[in-house]
């Protein structure tokens, strides 16, 4: 565990408080057999802000508290733990970063603001197929007039069917597959020639896929040389996912080792078996080589440091690897029961597999790593 | 096909034989159709389904090995592959099976008395009635034997209270074949065999929803419920060696199976699937290099699998029934099966994320349902854990930790 401050361990337990309090696995079911169509809890969400979390990355000048990602990665972890759905990571995260990276004075005062308060949902739509594949962008985006009109998909966006507003990466130069001429643009979520296809996903949270007929968008930052800001803007969704990540497997990892200590067969439990026993100690070890990579890169984020992109590939890889092996050995080490819906354990499998999907899975980054370091 | 077998004249005027009854009998309509899924969705074959199950059913062909004399086929091993080979031919499927085929049944015939394989054998040699197992309890998973469910003599009937988990298919069930409690006094020795008519007072089912959405198994309750003597398979006080050999049989039908069926909504291989979706470079390799690795290492594994299945079977000829060796089929099956589903899981990506509705093809959300469904076969039949326990003990001798 990172060396905390005052103000982070306070921020660290009032979420471990509040989640445990308000939102419980079983806030997750509700909404899911609900059929909220907003893939959230908005009264959750008010109360996540009210508490400050939405604006733990936005400077004071624009409404926030300003302090840092790895902060935030305490709030995540917790939230993770019990599997909470909120636009944390869509608004809280990937779309406030692009916002300070690459927005004007006057984008910041418009947007950030709100997003602090919990007024604004945002998000950042990046893929356009099943993979995730910044370099391929596709969707076109054309000068008209005195902005830029978009035509394209884009899809699996994280709460893109209810985002207030769309941080889209776009083709203004070259062809899918060039680093250059890729623009950020934001896009309202009302825009005209837009449509939203809300889907039904595995761990039931919102996504959506995005359909762009001439949509009007908004420069954010330079034309033509946005794929930097985009790359270290998924870099940081990418360190805070994995913390989400790292929340839920230690939590997936710890009901299991209570399962260990109390379920009774041939007459003991069922932790005495040294067959159980050595896999509890390797998810364990796994837990906190992967908890290191986790922290290493937030705070890597916050001190500007030069090695983020291979420290965030690392924790997104380490992260997905962990969710894997912790959520399947839940459902194993649970035996039939834990392949009943009532049990928790399925909720973390599935959450585990649309993690890692998000921002790049291990494949992605364990390729990415190497090419980072020069192989 | 070796080829010994295929010169061998008796055979070819069986295969002359099946070919013709085939050709007269099969439904061309239910070509590639398993009709036996119907019956694990709680449906009754109607039309050419029901005339097919009927046909077969009457032949005995459905269970080509059992005696003609319970309703069987009555053929010969070597005949009963030439008769799959003809059928796979054609592609007509054995409309007979179920729990009642590939468990009970081959217990029945070693275990029942003949009263109990008169009465019992020719439904499920036609089809007509569906068994179900009575084997777990909440607190007898894994240590199956600290089962609790009693059986009390009253005379002329047992009189039946407890609790069972995980009965496949009891909701839609005809009779259950059970494991009960009959003397407190002695763990494995206690336990009785017991055939139980679903339709008795006292049976209540409960469907359980499972990880996947799915709710194949059930949890069943008995409350007084009254099972007549002649019900007891085997001797009292006997039902665990019966019991386990049954298993044996259970887990030679799960393994082997696995790397054909067990599958989810995919016809097409992996490969053809990864280059669908994660594309190819230049020289036509899988796009993807580290999931390219994987796969290779995954078919290399399914095709070693294949090979030891074939393997078992050559050696199996001269040997009746299923051996130890059956349980390293069902962990070795059961894991490539689940490497599988999480393999294409990956390769489809976010398109394998789709619980239902607009945005994902059947293949995908199919896929996604056999992925989650999947982690049941390291846990069913016996966990990964139990038959790696076999494996040591009784393969390889190792003592129990002391």
């Amino acid at each position: 565990m990172a060396v905390l401050s005052e103000e982070q361990s306070m921020l660290r337990d009032a979420a471990k408080s509040w989640v445990s309090g308000k939102s419980p696995v079983t806030a997750l079911r509700k909404l899911r057999d609900s059929g909220n169509p907003d893939g959230f809890d908005r009264a959750a969400w008010r109360e996540m802000a009210e508490m400050g979390w939405a604006g733990i990355i936005i400077p004071e000048e624009y409404g926030g508290s300003g302090l840092g990602y790895l902060t935030l990665g305490l709030v995540l972890e917790e939230t993770g733990r019990t599997l909470t759905a909120s636009p944390l990571v869509s608004t809280a995260l990937a779309a406030t970063t692009a916002l300070l990276l690459a927005g004007s004075d006057a984008q910041k005062k418009e947007w950030l603001p709100k997003i602090a308060e919990g007024k604004a949902i945002a998000t950042l739509a990046v893929d356009e197929g099943a993979h995730h594949a910044p370099e391929k962008i596709a969707l076109k985006a054309a000068k008209s007039g005195s902005g830029y009109a978009l035509s394209g998909k884009k899809s699996f966006v994280l709460d893109g069917g209810v985002a207030d507003l769309l941080i889209v990466a776009a083709r203004t130069n070259g062809k899918a597959g060039d680093k250059t001429g890729i623009t950020l643009f934001l896009v309202a979520g009302n825009a005209k020639g837009l449509t939203r296809e809300k889907l039904k996903s595995v761990d039931s949270r919102g996504v959506a896929n995005l359909t762009f007929d001439n949509v009007e968008g908004a420069v954010l930052g330079s034309a033509d040389n946005g794929f930097d800001v985009l790359d270290a803007t998924l870099d940081r969704a990418r360190a805070g996912l994995a913390a989400e990540m790292l929340g839920s497997a230690t939590q997936a990892f710890e009901t299991t080792l209570d399962y260990l200590k109390t379920r009774v067969q041939f007459g003991q439990v069922i932790g005495t078996f040294q067959a159980l026993q050595h896999r509890a100690a390797k998810m364990f070890t796994d837990l906190e080589l992967t908890r290191s990579c986790v922290e290493a890169a937030l705070s890597a984020i916050d001190r500007n440091a030069n090695d983020i992109p291979a420290l965030c590939s690392l924790a997104k890889a380490k992260a997905s690897d962990l969710a894997h092996l912790v959520s399947n050995e839940m459902v194993q080490m649970h035996g039939g029961i834990g392949m009943t819906d009532i049990h928790d354990a399925g909720l973390y499998l599935k959450r585990a597999r649309a993690a890692e999907a998000s921002f790049g899975g291990s494949s992605y980054h364990r390729d990415r790593y190497a090419r980072l370091m020069g192989y | 096909m070796s080829a010994a077998e295929k010169l061998d004249p008796e055979l070819e005027s069986f295969r002359a034989e099946a070919r013709a009854w085939l050709s007269e009998n099969f439904p061309q309509s239910l070509k590639d159709f398993d009709v036996v899924l119907l019956g694990m969705i709680g449906q009754r074959p109607g039309g050419d389904a029901k005339l097919w199950t009927d046909r077969m059913g009457e032949k005995g062909w459905g269970t080509p090995t059992w005696p003609r004399q319970y309703g069987g086929g009555g053929l010969t091993p070597a005949q009963a592959r030439v008769l799959s080979q003809e059928m796979n031919r054609i592609g007509a499927k054995n409309p007979i099976g179920g729990m009642g085929v590939m468990m009970f049944g081959p217990t029945l015939l070693e275990y029942g008395s003949e009263e109990q394989k008169k009465r019992h054998a020719p439904g499920i040699v036609s089809g007509a009635v569906r068994w179900c197992q009575g084997y777990s309890e909440p607190n007898a998973g894994s240590d199956l034997a600290a089962l609790r469910t009693q059986a009390v003599d009253k005379g002329d009937h047992y009189l039946v209270n407890g609790q069972k988990v995980w009965t496949s298919g009891a909701q839609y069930a005809d009779w259950c074949f059970c494991l009960v409690r009959t003397d407190n006094s002695k763990k494995h020795e206690g336990i009785s065999f017991l055939l139980i008519d679903m339709k008795s007072p006292g049976i209540e089912v409960r469907p359980i929803r499972l990880i996947s959405g799915a709710s194949p198994f059930c949890e069943t309750f008995f409350t007084d419920v009254k099972v007549p003597k002649e019900n007891l398979m085997g001797p009292l006080n006997g039902g665990w060696t019966i019991g386990k050999r049954l298993l044996q049989f259970e887990r030679a039908g799960l393994g082997g199976g696995a790397g054909s069926a067990g599958r989810g909504g995919d016809v097409r291989g992996v490969d053809q699937i990864a280059k669908d979706y994660v594309g190819v470079d230049e020289t036509g390799r899988i796009a993807d290099r580290d999931l390219r690795a994987r796969i290779a290492q995954h078919q290399m594994d399914a095709k070693a699998f294949g090979l030891t299945v074939q393997r078992a079977q050559t050696e199996a000829k001269s040997n009746m029934g299923p051996s130890a060796t059956t349980s390293i089929m069902k962990n070795a099956g059961s894991r490539l099966q689940q490497d599988r589903a999480e393999l294409l899981l990956e390769i489809m990506g976010h398109q394998g994320l789709g619980w239902e509705g607009a945005g994902f093809t059947r293949e995908e959300t199919d896929t996604t349902r056999a992925w989650l469904g999947g982690k049941a076969v390291t846990i069913y039949g016996g966990t990964y854990e139990i038959q790696n326990n076999i494996i040591a003990k009784r393969i390889l001798g190792l003592l129990d930790h002391q």
